[in-house]
Formats: C-alpha cells, sequence, structure tokens
C-alpha cells in the first residue's frame, strides 16, 4: 500500500520493514505517525514476525524498550518528531545516561524531502539533528532506498554498544 | 491509613525471585526493607516505572513482576494503564502507593487527592483490582494479589512518610544495573 504522499520508488516501506527484521528486532512500539503510518506501520501491524504495542505516549516507548533490553529482547520505537520531542526527558535519562540501546525511527512531520533536515521550513524538523547531536545519540536519515542499508548496521552497533540510534524518516515509505 | 514502609515489610515476606521495580520513596523504603539483587531502580524519568515494568513482564512471561509506584508518577504516565491493560500481561503486578503527594519533591499534594487510581485501573482493563488501606487486610490478602493472573492492580492508601534520604547514586547505580541484568536473564 502507498502511503499518502508517497514517493514511489524512493523509499521501499517493505524493505525498511525487511531491514527492521534482518536486525532481529522482536518488538515495535509506537505511537501513530503519519509519514509512517500506510508505509511502515500499517503493514508491521499484519508481520507475524513482528510484536506491535501501540502505547498511547511516546515516552512509554523508552521504558518499555528498557525493560526489554535487560531481557535481551530487541525493540524498535516508531513514532513522529513530535513524539520524540515531547520525550526527551526520558531519552535523556535512559538512552544517553544509562546507555540503555534505545532504537527509534522517528517520521519527520511535515518535512520536505528535497530539503536536508536542518534546512526544512518546519521549527520543528530543523532542530531535530541538532538535538540529537547536543545529546550524542547516533542517527541517520533515511530518505531513499540506499539509505536502507544503514539500519542493520546501526541496531546492531546500537546492541552491541548499549547505546541509543535515532533512524530519521524523511518521506512516507510507499 | 497505613505507612508504605510498614506495607513493604508485609509485601517483602512474599517477594521470592519477582522483578521488583520502583522508584524515589517507594524506591527508598523498598529498598531500605529488602535490598537485593532483583531490584530494578533505574526509571530515569518520573513516572515510567510502570513502563519499565511492563518491558520486563514481556522479555521474561516465566517471572513476574512487581511495581511499587507513588500516586505522583502514575499521574505522570497515565496512559500506561491503558497500554498495560491492552498488553495484559499476566506476569505484572502494580502497585500504587497513595500518599495524595510529590513526596520527593518537597511533600507538595497532588492535582486532586481524590483520585480514584483503583477505579482508573478497572475502567482501563486490568484483569484485577484492589483497594488497601487497611495494613491488616492487605497482610491477609497479599499472596493472593501476588498469584493470580494479571495485570493485577492495587491501590496502597498511605501516609506521607517522614522526610526521608534519597540517594540516588545508589539506587542508579550501573553496576546495580549490570547485577540485575544478570540475574534476571539466569535461567531457572
Amino acid at each position: 500500500m502507498a502511503s499518502a504522499g508517497a514517493d514511489p520508488g524512493l523509499l521501499s516501506g517493505e524493505c525498511i520493514i525487511a531491514a527492521i527484521k534482518a536486525s532481529a528486532i522482536e518488538y515495535v512500539l509506537s505511537v501513530p505517525d503519519i509519514t509512517t503510518s500506510s508505509g511502515l506501520l500499517a503493514p508491521i501491524a499484519q508481520d507475524k514476525g513482528l510484536r506491535l504495542i501501540r502505547v498511547c505516549k511516546e515516552d512509554e516507548c523508552i521504558g518499555i524498550a528498557s525493560g526489554l533490553s535487560y531481557c535481551d529482547k530487541r525493540a524498535l520505537i516508531l513514532i513522529q518528531h513530535t513524539g520524540f520531542l515531547d520525550s526527551i526527558n526520558a531519552i535523556r535519562g535512559i538512552a544517553v545516561e544509562y546507555k540503555q540501546p534505545i532504537c527509534m525511527m522517528v517520521g519527520l512531520l511535515q518535512h520536505e524531502p528535497e530539503r536536508a533536515p536542518r534546512a526544512s521550513s518546519r521549527y520543528g524538523v530543523r532542530i531535530m539533528e541538532p538535538i540529537l547531536d547536543d545529546m550524542g545519540i547516533a542517527h541517520h536519515l533515511i530518505g531513499v532506498d540506499a539509505d536502507v542499508a544503514k539500519i542493520q548496521l546501526a541496531i546492531e552497533k546500537a546492541y552491541t554498544e548499549s547505546a541509543p540510534v535515532a533512524f530519521l524518516i524523511g518521506r512516507s515509505p510507499a | 491509613m497505613m505507612k508504605r514502609d510498614e506495607c513493604f515489610r508485609v509485601l517483602a515476606r512474599h517477594i521470592a525471585d519477582e522483578a521488583v521495580v520502583a522508584t524515589y520513596s517507594s524506591a527508598v523504603d523498598w529498598v531500605g526493607v529488602a535490598p537485593r539483587v532483583l531490584n530494578y531502580t533505574s526509571i530515569g524519568a518520573m513516572g515510567l516505572d510502570s513502563s519499565h515494568g511492563l518491558g520486563l513482564a514481556l522479555g521474561r512471561p516465566d517471572k513476574r513482576v512487581v511495581v511499587l509506584q507513588g500516586d505522583g508518577s502514575l499521574l505522570m504516565n497515565l496512559g500506561s494503564l491503558v497500554t498495560i491493560a491492552a498488553v495484559a500481561p499476566k506476569n505484572l503486578v502494580h502497585l500504587v502507593a497513595q500518599n495524595e503527594t510529590y513526596e520527593a519533591n518537597g511533600g507538595h499534594p497532588i492535582p486532586s487527592p481524590k483520585v480514584d487510581f483503583a477505579g482508573l485501573a478497572k475502567a482501563a482493563g486490568y484483569a484485577a483490582v484492589y483497594d488497601f488501606a487497611d495494613l491488616d487486610v492487605f497482610a491477609q490478602q497479599v499472596a493472593h494479589v501476588l498469584e493470580q493472573d494479571g495485570p493485577v492492580f492495587a491501590t496502597l492508601h498511605v501516609e506521607p512518610s517522614k522526610p526521608l534520604t534519597y540517594d540516588y547514586p545508589s539506587l542508579y547505580d550501573p553496576a546495580k544495573r549490570r547485577a540485575f541484568k544478570a540475574a534476571w536473564q539466569a535461567k531457572d
């Protein structure tokens, strides 16, 4: 299913989901995000190889993922950048100060895919990478299919080094 | 009205290999009563105790998880009641000490002392819900509370305690997190 505003052929949701599964992710923790709604969340909800936990507020995901990590269970948090911003304190405490392998896939709401996030006309998008940099959180822009190869390597690194990582989804996956 | 530390002394008699998730005043009292490797006190952000507990319960369905949360903490993460009820982990027991104050932040009152947390948990869909204000009744029923299929919720109506000493470096000690992880992952 192509998502609203998707550019067919530029970013495949199917490829992203394959990368998530190849990374041994068992749980996807999510609050819906319109950028990733049709191309990622909807198919993940139907995927028997992943367990989707729908939460009420994004910071819950940080706690749940931390608890799972103590059981050596891998989780991916699928949220919107507004939810990331709302969860900064939990990310600060758990992901950064406790050095937990919190893996976040963050849809950039209303981002113009032809621009770099730092050059976005949307203030909330523009501040994402600088905030991640200030917090010392590794991040990767996933804007085209060629970027998807970064996902598995970065998740492996996050769990190996017990450190957070963020993937910024720069366009609606088809 | 009960005292939180007295409730926890009663509770501790029934705790064996469960993970106990606690923070702030509940963590201070619990660690004082029951210092043990399977205490999980690195919460990272107020209110997330219940969410950490859900993650631990999902990851080890063969073990039980007990969350000791304060009322101020739960108010910061009320949505977790709905999430936990929807996920419905049978091995999660969620106890909330209601003293009607933000005790760790100066003892100021929560926005309303009339909050019916047990009622909220019941409405959210917890499998079993309790409300305790008498220590003898709690002592009589605590074993059943801990044993039945969850998610189980109980409010413990307690007095604000005397000023506590919050030893955060100890509660958040990375070595304790590592020890917890090793013990929690150990197979029986």
